[in-house]
Parts: structure tokens; C-alpha cells; sequence
């Protein structure tokens, strides 16, 4: 057995070991669900330090026959974008677990079924970066939406059920277009190669075989799925929804982590097994993104609530991704791994901090914040900084991957580069205006008794914020990894960096 | 170029001082303070033997590095983070480091009685740092890591007292105007890496020859957008006033000494991009010349001292970026105006902060007045930086300013006339309103609130104004010994020694002229403001020009008008129309796949449910399926 599946079974056997604990004793459950989720770090470092980043194959494979018939295996590896991908998740679960500690409370089930949810999904994380067989990733990326379902229908706030049903359709309605890819893809292979395969280093061949429009269309089935996932606009109604009728925790897992399977999925699907057709769609693409980068960023400005807030940050950075995979220089594309990275953690800050701040306040409206600064001045700092990450301070991680995706961009789609440019005067207002407004000013009524950051609070956070900070003067570490996959993927779909301009043939 | 492993402690001590403050917190309250300023005074000597070592070396060798590490490479976009110091880094590094150290002074008296003066003191570290970094970057990715840096920390500093939502504002808005002229800097990187492959100076300025102009001009005229916002220049100018929210001593050390002139830094540093680019040059000029008008003219109408300084700011950096855009022959000059109004109007800052902590924090200078015999070394001190930004002979900004005109008149063509003819304008207003600003303070009868009590300022205050005041008296004619500052900046910008100007109206002629204009000016503030009572509320019955400038020629209405409003309009309308068109849409579309919206809100949550529950056993039973069929 793969050392990778190993890990993602890991978590799968802590729901497990959590089910034959008694449920009347919540602490022992979350000290479980954090031991196995640290332990499930741990693990990954560990395989991170055995894999070969200049091997731009995968690594740690592993395949088994699951359904014969239909080709399909039970195929998993490793390469540079998965692994990132990975350790991004599994570093993020056990900060979520010890941040929000009291989250289960106020749910509709138990303490139990909640870390029980918390580490089926974990398992889920993993196996979707690491799945190499095309359905075996399909049943993952739709089984995902059953525990994240029940998280915000099950322990959120307000409106949570109407908000998780919309989820549920939202993401139902992209798998549906996937799935009839996916049987496209079943049905042209065994045209194509005889017999029917689901394997993605075969199927990578499969796009000289095949018609332009059957080559669009399963194209479409795919990438309509992951835009819906990523979210990418105008497809993103369902985001600010959820993150605000989730907890803070599930709100981490789901725009950091879940919402990269969309990019995630754009790199390893629509493009490796559809060049040609990414190339077709590539400008209506780029608009979007870029669209996406503005629309959030004016809507993050406008926002009144502070997870809805973050959760339109989110989208304008989604866009800056999507831009950079589509743009096709090894600049971009490795600046969209490394931001998908660092979004991971920026954002995780942002919910985490900002719900201690509701919690505490007992409101997410941000104009019933305001002096915190001087009430709780630790907290008022961790989103301060959060803060600055979401707008890519240089010197911050989020800096390297944001100028990255512009630089590289640019070199291609100088326009599209220059618009998306502008993002940035509209991160310094959406940040901010809620950083002027919850954290300064005079002390509002109601706010002169909260608490500050606890010990636990302070060491859950304390990972993130050195992440954010070290990866801004440093991503070498990151970008060893990423650097040789991003490349191979920008050769793979036929593409070479533009030479500069003004050097050539002087 | 010969390395160094010494360069980055410039940069690593205040940065020592601002993260030990920042996380050690209370513990650090009673040192705090003293600890930073022995970084900043550590780095001011660090640089002096830099500097000692410096001139040691012949000319060729005098510039070096120190490459610290890879910061990101991929592909062909490689930035190292490199330290370069020439001899216009060390400059820059000896005005930071030693205005800065004397801030720490002057700061460590100034905000005793302040509960949160360790914080304050971090922030002072950081932005030493940052602006050093500013300095030092090798590339143009490197000062993007300062520049933004130095956004920060004068982001903290203007809100520091951001428990008024006034100075809360006034923080944001200069951040956000900064990010604007970032975007500039974002974009010249761009289009660098885009033509050129390198974002180093050293690169650039390799390649510039076989560059097309149009390339090296957008590259030039981006720089421009980010020079004209870190050096509040028109059209980015609105900030600075606002600015003055801060602390004084943050007034005197980043919104008048340092940062602000980081813009100046920028187009000198550039060199070799705007000689490519002469469009780009021309539109250097003209910002430079339009704003050293425009903030002469603002500085005449305000009654708050802070901001009659900041508009007289705005409006000497004007001089240095019409200096810089004069081309080779007045970059050491501009550069030389920066380092001798380092002098002077940080003393003069740090003077409007001494006689504020004698009055209450007071700063309309209509409730002041015959300051003079009460604050005898602020006046004396304060005056000598009024003789120097004057340019009286021998001060040192006769020396700075005169061959900034100098090289004005000298331009070539109808345009240095022009240029000379403004500039001596400008010389004049700036002699006005720095009058008034002398008559209305240190002069006349007490206009005093009833509860002022002024009194000089304590030692930790007054020695260093007494230093700045010297540096203003003396450091121009130090600087034009034998040319002896232009001879040591010259080669960093690649110009030979040597060379004779042909100059269109002689030396000697121009400072005649330039003293007969500014005693025009000083006159006819003497005849306006002496000889007549001083009303303690600003008369209301003035001319347009007067209202004008009080509310800084409408910038705030215009900026209003052109951005904020459409802006606000286009967020409501998206945030309106993101709930009804998009989600509406969606929603319709869902409603009518379901046939009845009504049935869907009544069994909201069952219908979930049981959808759920009927996917898990779709999918379960899909894989039963599949696995019973191929057994």
C-alpha cells in the first residue's frame, strides 16, 4: 500500500476510533480528532521530505483494479500540485480543530458527529489531490458535499439550512455536467483506445483522437463544474451564503480547502485532457477571472457582514488564480499554485480571527464592532495582519503569489494584467474599511467587556501568521515544489514563456 | 561590483527593535522606548563606517552588494534579495538613519505622557527599516518590499491616535492614495519584465540602449504614478495634509524628511530610464514644477502650523522632482535640496511640535503669538530653518534651491525661462507664507487660549532641533565645497566628472534675482500680518483665491466627485443587483425546475434532507450496482 493512501485512510480511522467513544464526553473527542489531525500533518511533512520535487512524474502511485469493466482503478499518486495541495489541508485541519474548539456547540447533533464529519472529510481532502483515476476522483469530489452539507446545515447559524441546500444544488448541478463528461469520456475512450479508461496519463493522449467539439464539450462538463466550485463569476452566489451560515471552521475548510479542488480541477483535468479546447476557451476564461477580481473586490467593499466579506475577498482572489492557470507562463501557473497555497492560509486567518471577534460580540454586522484595538489588542493585531495578507502586503506570502499571477499574466495578456492590477487599490478599501471600523475609533456600547485571545487562541493562530510571514520573505521551500510541476504543466498543454520583447533577434 | 556581508545589519537592528517591541509587548514598556532608539542611533553608525569605508575605495569601486538570498525565482523571473549600496544609497542611508535617530530623541520626551509610547517607538523601527530598505533594494521588486513597507508603518503612525475617527480616516486615505501610485510601481515592474527579462537596476539600465523609446517611456511615466504618490505631487497630493494627523515627530521624520522624498529617490534612481524617455522627463518637469506651486499657493491660506509645513512640504519636493527631471545635470542637485530640507523642515516640524506641547496641542497659529521670549531656543532653532527654506545666504537652502533654478533657467530652449521664472514664483510664495508663519507664532501679542501656559521644551526635545538647525545653517555650503556632494552622487548615476555648464543667465544673477523675489514675498507678508491685529477666528470675507487654497484647490471635492461617488454608486448597484439579477436568476431558474417555489420554502429543510440522504444512496447504490455487474 502507497504511503499516500496510508494517510488518507488515517483520518478515516480516527472517525472511526471517535465512533467508540461515548458521546458524553466532548473533550476526549476533540483531543482525539486534534491528535489524529496533527498526526496526519506530521505524516505529510514526512512524505514531503521523501518526494523527489525535480520528478515531475507522479510519485508514491499506487493502483489497484476497482471495476473492470469500465476501466476503472483505484489509482492514486503524487506530484508537485497535489502535494502542495496537501500539505495546505492537512496543516490547516488541526489550526481549525484547536481555533474553533466550542464550534460543535449549538449544533443540531452532537460534539461527535461533528469531529466524526470534520475527519471523514480530511480523508476526502486527500484523496481528491491524490486521485489519478478520473471517476475515482468524481466520487470524491461529489461524496465531499455530504459532510460539508451537514456542517452547515448541522452547526451553523441563521439561515444554515436554506444556505446548505443551496450549496448542495449549486454543487449537484456542476457534478451532474461532470458526470456527463465523465461517461463522455468513458464512451470516446473505448471508441478511441479500445478499451475504456479512466486513467489520466492515458486519457492525456485521448485529445488527438477526437473531434474539436466533442473535445469542447467535455471540456465544458468539466470546467463548468470547477468554476462552480472555485467560484468563479457569475457563478458564485451560493459562496457568501454558506460561509455566513457556516461555522468559522467549516468556513476555513470550505473556501480554503474545497474551493481549491476547482482550480485544483482545472489544472489537473480541463487542461491536461483537453488542451486544445482550454486554449478555444482560454479568453472567455481570462474575462471572467478577471471580472471576478473586480466584482468580489466591489462587493467585499459594499459588504455589511463580515463573513460575507470575506467570503467576496475570496472570490476576487479565485479570479486572480483562474487568471493566472489560464494565462499559460510558468510565472502564472506557479503563482496560482503558491496563491492557492497562501489563500489557504490568509483566508483561514480571516474566519478564524473574525469568528472569535462574532462570537465574542455576538454579531457578524460589522458596524457593531469598533475600538477593538484598544479592548482586545491581540485579536485586533492577528486580523490586522490577516488583514494585510488578504491584500498582499509585500513581505507577506500572499505578495509572492499575487505578483507572480500579474507578472506572469502579463507577459501574455498584458491587458487583462493591467485591469486586474486595479484589484489591488480596491484590496487596500475592502480591508480597511473594516479594519477602520471594527478595530478603531471609539469603543462602541457593547463591546468595552470582550475578552482577549486565550492561550489556545493564541497558539492556534500562531502557525498561521508564521506561515503568512515566513512564506512572504521566503517561498523558496514552496516554490522548489511547485516551480517543476507549473512548468511541465505550461509545456504539456503546448505553450513556451514569451521571450522579452525587446531582447529578441538584438 | 565587490560583495559585502555587512550591509543588511543597516536594516536588521531597527528591524531587531520594532519586532522585539511589537511581540514583547507591556513587558518592554519601560525600555521599550530607549532600545529603539539605540537600534536607530546603532544603524545611523553602522552607515557612518559604511560610508568610511566608502571613500576609502576608489570611485569605480565604491558601489556593493550583498546578496542575502533567493527570494523567488521561477522561469526567467528571478529576484535575488540583494542590498546595493552606492553613494546614493549611503546618502539616503546617513538622512534616515541620523534624522531618524534624533526623531527617537526628540520622541522619547515628546510622547512620555502617551500610554501607548512603546508602540509608537515599534512603528518608528519599522519604518526605519522599511525606508531602508526602500534604499537598499537592488531592484525594483526589492523597493516594492520597502516602499509598501513604508505605506505601512505611516499608515500606523498617521492612525495612531485612530481612537478619533477623524485620524481613522486620514490613515486609510493615505494608504489608498499610496496603493494608487503602487499600482504605478506594479506596472513599470510588469512592463520591465515583460520587454527587458530583469527588474534589477543594473539590468535595466543595461538594456535601456536597445529598448524601444515607447517601452522605456511607459516605463517611465508608471514610475512617475508611483513617485507622485509616495511624494504627495499633484494629482496625488491629497493625502498629505490629512497626514497631519500623526504625532509631530512622525510629521518631521516621514511625512516631511524621508518618506515623502522617496519619490524624488525613485526618478533619481531611474536615471537611466527617463534619459530614454524624454516624454516621460517632460511630464517629471511638470508635475514637479506644477505641485511646487500648488503647495506654496495651499501653504498661504492655512492657519494650522502642521498643515501650512505639509503644503510647504509638498511643495519643496516639488523643487527636488523638478530637479530630477532636469536630467543629469540636476539630479545631484535635487538630491542635494532633499538632504538640506531633511534638515530644515524636519527641525521646523519638530519646532511646531515643541511649541504645541507648550500649548496645549494647540496648532492654529491664529491662538499663538509672541512665542518668542517664551520659547527662546524653539524660536531660535525654528528661525534658522526659516532662513534656510527662505534660501538667505549663507543657509543651506540657498545653496539647494538656487541651483535647482539655476539648472531650471539653464534647460534649453523657451522652457527654461519658463521653468526659472516658476520656480523664482515659487520662491516667493515660500518666502510669504513662511513669514506669516513666523509673524503668527514667535511675534505680535499673546493670542492665547486662557489655559496655555508655554514654556520651553525639555532638553530631550530641544537638542535635537538644535542639531537640525545646524545642519540647516551649514549643509549647503558643506554639500557645494568643490562640488563636493555633486562629485560624489555623479558616478552612481553614470555621469562623468567634468564638464562646463553654459549657463543662460550667470550663477551670481540668478541668486540676486532669487533673493529680490523672496524679499518681495517676505515683505508682503510683513505688510500683511505685521502691522495689522491678528484676529483669533480666520476672517470668513476673503478673496476666491484665499477660500481656494484654504481647501486645498477642492482636491478632496474632485477626487470626491471623480472617484468616491461613481465608486460608492458602482458598489451599491453591484451589491443590489449581485442579490437580484445573478442570485434572482439562479433562484428563478431553480423555482422553476422545481415547478412551485412555495413547496420548496414550506419543506425547506426536510426537502434537503431527504435530497441528501438521496444522493448517498445514489451514490452507494451506484457502486453496488456497478460492482454486481462486474462480478
Amino acid at each position: 500500500m502507497s504511503s499516500i493512501t496510508v494517510l488518507a485512510l488515517l483520518p478515516l480511522l480516527g472517525a472511526i476510533l471517535l465512533a467508540l467513544v461515548p458521546s458524553d464526553n466532548p473533550l476526549r473527542i476533540k483531543q482525539i480528532t486534534l491528535a489524529v489531525t496533527v498526526a496526519v500533518a506530521v505524516f505529510t511533512i514526512y512524505i514531503a521530505t521523501q518526494f523527489v520535487s525535480s520528478d515531475t512524474s507522479m510519485q508514491f502511485t499506487e493502483s489497484r483494479e476497482w471495476i473492470p469493466a469500465f476501466g476503472i482503478n483505484y489509482s492514486v499518486g503524487l506530484d508537485g500540485l497535489s502535494l502542495v495541495l496537501i500539505l495546505m489541508s492537512v496543516l490547516l485541519t488541526p489550526i481549525v480543530v484547536l481555533a474553533c474548539w466550542n464550534e460543535a456547540e449549538g449544533g443540531r447533533w452532537s460534539a461527535k458527529v461533528f469531529y466524526m464529519l470534520i475527519l471523514v472529510l480530511e480523508t476526502m481532502m486527500i484523496g481528491v489531490f491524490i486521485a489519478t483515476d478520473v471517476f475515482l476522483f468524481y466520487i470524491i469530489f461529489e461524496a465531499m458535499l455530504i459532510p460539508v452539507y451537514f456542517l452547515i446545515g448541522g452547526y451553523g447559524t441563521g439561515e444554515r439550512a436554506a444556505a446548505a441546500v443551496k450549496f448542495l444544488i449549486y454543487s449537484l448541478f456542476g457534478g451532474l455536467l461532470m458526470l456527463a463528461s465523465i461517461i463522455g469520456i468513458f464512451v470516446t475512450s473505448r471508441d478511441v483506445l479500445g478499451e475504456p479508461t479512466f486513467d489520466l496519463v492515458a486519457l492525456s493522449e485521448l485529445h488527438e483522437f477526437i473531434s474539436p467539439t466533442t473535445q469542447n464539450l467535455l471540456f465544458l462538463g468539466f470546467f463548468i463544474a470547477f468554476a462552480i466550485k472555485a467560484p468563479l463569476w457569475p457563478l458564485h452566489t451560493w459562496l457568501p451564503d454558506a460561509a455566513k451560515a457556516g461555522t468559522p471552521g467549516t468556513s476555513v475548510l470550505l473556501l480554503g480547502v474545497l474551493d481549491k479542488v476547482g482550480t485544483f480541477g482545472m489544472i489537473r483535468f480541463c487542461i491536461s485532457l483537453f488542451p486544445d479546447a482550454s486554449k478555444t476557451f482560454t479568453p472567455v476564461i481570462i474575462v471572467l477571472a478577471v471580472i471576478s477580481i473586480l466584482y468580489g473586490a466591489f462587493l467585499a467593499i459594499g459588504a455589511r457582514d463580515l463573513k460575507r466579506l470575506i467570503a467576496y475577498t475570496s472570490i476576487s482572489h479565485f479570479g486572480f488564480i483562474t487568471m493566472g492557470i489560464f494565462a499559460m507562463t510558468s510565472q502564472s501557473q506557479a503563482g496560482a499554485i503558491l496563491y492557492m497555497f497562501n489563500h489557504g492560509f490568509s483566508t483561514a486567518a480571516l474566519f478564524i480571527v473574525g469568528g472569535w471577534m462574532i462570537a465574542r460580540r455576538g454579531s457578524s454586522t460589522i458596524s457593531d464592532f469598533g475600538g477593538l484595538q484598544r479592548v482586545t489588542p491581540v485579536m485586533a493585531w492577528m486580523f490586522f495582519i490577516a488583514g494585510l495578507s488578504s491584500l498582499a502586503l509585500p513581505g507577506l506570502s500572499s505578495f509572492v503569489s499575487e505578483f507572480l499571477v500579474l507578472v506572469g499574466t502579463f507577459t501574455r495578456y498584458p491587458v487583462a494584467a493591467v485591469v486586474a492590477t486595479f484589484g489591488i487599490v480596491l484590496a487596500a478599501l475592502y480591508i480597511l474599511i473594516p479594519v477602520q471600523k471594527a478595530l478603531h475609533g471609539p469603543t462602541t456600547p457593547g463591546n468595552e467587556e470582550l475578552s482577549d485571545l486565550n492561550l489556545r487562541e493564541k497558539i492556534a493562530i500562531a502557525p498561521v501568521m508564521a506561515a503568512i510571514i515566513a512564506f512572504g520573505i521566503y517561498p523558496a521551500p514552496l516554490l522548489n515544489i511547485i516551480n517543476p510541476a507549473a512548468i511541465e504543466i505550461v509545456e504539456r498543454a503546448g505553450f513556451t514563456d514569451p521571450a522579452p520583447t525587446e531582447i529578441v533577434g538584438k | 561590483m565587490n560583495t559585502s556581508t555587512s550591509i543588511v545589519y543597516l536594516i536588521a537592528l531597527p528591524l531587531f527593535g520594532a519586532i522585539a517591541l511589537l511581540l514583547g509587548g507591556r513587558r518592554t514598556n519601560r525600555w521599550g522606548h530607549l532600545l529603539a532608539t539605540a537600534m536607530a542611533a546603532g544603524s545611523f553608525f553602522v552607515g557612518l563606517y559604511q560610508l568610511s569605508l566608502m571613500i576609502e575605495r576608489p570611485t569605480a569601486e565604491r558601489p556593493i552588494t550583498q546578496k542575502l538570498f533567493t527570494w523567488i525565482s521561477v522561469g526567467d523571473f528571478n529576484v535575488d534579495a540583494t542590498l546595493l549600496l552606492d553613494q546614493l544609497s549611503i546618502s539616503f542611508v546617513l538622512l534616515i538613519t541620523g534624522v531618524g535617530t534624533l526623531i527617537h530623541i526628540y520622541s522619547i520626551s515628546y510622547m512620555a505622557e502617551d500610554p501607548d509610547r512603546r508602540r509608537f517607538f515599534a512603528y518608528l523601527n519599522l519604518f526605519i527599516a522599511s525606508m531602508l530598505l526602500l534604499v537598499l533594494g537592488d531592484s525594483y521588486l526589492n523597493l516594492y518590499v520597502g516602499w509598501e513597507g513604508v505605506g505601512l508603518a505611516s499608515y500606523l503612525l498617521i492612525g495612531f491616535w485612530n481612537k478619533k475617527p477623524a485620524y481613522a480616516t486620514a490613515s486609510k486615505k493615505a494608504f489608498v492614495m499610496n496603493r494608487v501610485g503602487d499600482m504605478g510601481l506594479s506596472f513599470a515592474i510588469m512592463i520591465a519584465f515583460a520587454t527587458l527579462g530583469t527588474t534589477t537596476f543594473a539590468g535595466i539600465s543595461e538594456q535601456a540602449g536597445q529598448a524601444s523609446e515607447a517601452v522605456m517611456t511607459a516605463i517611465g511615466i508608471t514610475l512617475l504614478i508611483a513617485a507622485v504618490g509616495k511624494s504627495a505631487q499633484f494629482p496625488l497630493q491629497a493625502w498629505l495634509g490629512d497626514a497631519m494627523a500623526g504625532p509631530t515627530p512622525v510629521s518631521a521624520l516621514i511625512h516631511a524628511a524621508t518618506m515623502v522624498t522617496a519619490g524624488v529617490y525613485l526618478i533619481v534612481r531611474s536615471n537611466f530610464v527617463f534619459e530614454a524617455a524624454p516624454t516621460a522627463q517632460l511630464l517629471v518637469i511638470i508635475v514637479g514644477a506644477i505641485t511646487l506651486i500648488l503647495g506654496a499657493l495651499i501653504g498661504t491660506a492655512k492657519d494650522d502650523i502642521k498643515k501650512a509645513l505639509a503644503a510647504s512640504t509638498m511643495s519643496q519636493i516639488g523643487y527636488m522632482v523638478l530637479g530630477a527631471g532636469l536630467g543629469p545635470a540636476g539630479y545631484a542637485y535635487a538630491i542635494m535640496h532633499l538632504l538640506t530640507h531633511g534638515f530644515f523642515k524636519a527641525g521646523m516640524f519638530l519646532g511646531a511640535g515643541s511649541v504645541m506641547h507648550g500649548m496645549n496641542d494647540e496648532v492654529n497659529m491664529r491662538k499663538y503669538g509672541g512665542l518668542r521670549k517664551f520659547m527662546p531656543i524653539t524660536f531660535i532653532t525654528f528661525g534658522l530653518g526659516y532662513l534656510a527654506i527662505l534660501g538667505v545666504p549663507p543657509f543651506s537652502g540657498f545653496f539647494s534651491k538656487d541651483l535647482i533654478i539655476e539648472t531650471a533657467f539653464d534647460s534649453g530652449g523657451l522652457q527654461g525661462p519658463l521653468l526659472g521664472t516658476i520656480a523664482l514664483i515659487g520662491a516667493a510664495i515660500t518666502a510669504f507664507y513662511m513669514t506669516r508663519v513666523m509673524i503668527l507664532t514667535f511675534t505680535g501679542k499673546a493670542r492665547w487660549d486662557e489655559d496655555a501656559h508655554p514654556h520651553e521644551s525639555p532638553i530631550l526635545m530641544w537638542l535635537p532641533m538644535v542639531i537640525l538647525s545646524i545642519g540647516s545653517a551649514i549643509s549647503g555650503f558643506l554639500f557645494t565645497r568643490g562640488d563636493a556632494l555633486k562629485n560624489w552622487l555623479n558616478p552612481a548615476f553614470g555621469i562623468a566628472p567634468g564638464g562646463k555648464v553654459d549657463h543662460l543667465i550667470p550663477p551670481i544673477v540668478v541668486s540676486a534675482l532669487a533673493l529680490s523675489f523672496v524679499a518681495i514675498g517676505v515683505t508682503l507678508a510683513l505688510l500683511m500680518y505685521k502691522r495689522e491685529e491678528i484676529e483669533r477666528e480666520a476672517p470668513t470675507d476673503v478673496s476666491f483665491l484665499t477660500k481656494l487654497a484654504r481647501n486645498d484647490f477642492a482636491q478632496d471635492s474632485i477626487n470626491e466627485t471623480l472617484f468616491m461617488r461613481p465608486g460608492q454608486s458602482l458598489t451599491n448597484v453591484l451589491v443590489k443587483g449581485d442579490e437580484k439579477v445573478i442570485d434572482g436568476t439562479v433562484r428563478g431558474i431553480g423555482r422553476m425546475a422545481i415547478s412551485s417555489g412555495s413547496v420548496l420554502r414550506q419543506t425547506q429543510s426536510g426537502f434537503a434532507r431527504s435530497y441528501a440522504a438521496l444522493i448517498l444512496i445514489g451514490a452507494i447504490s451506484m457502486i453496488a450496482g456497478i460492482w454486481v455487474i462486474t462480478q
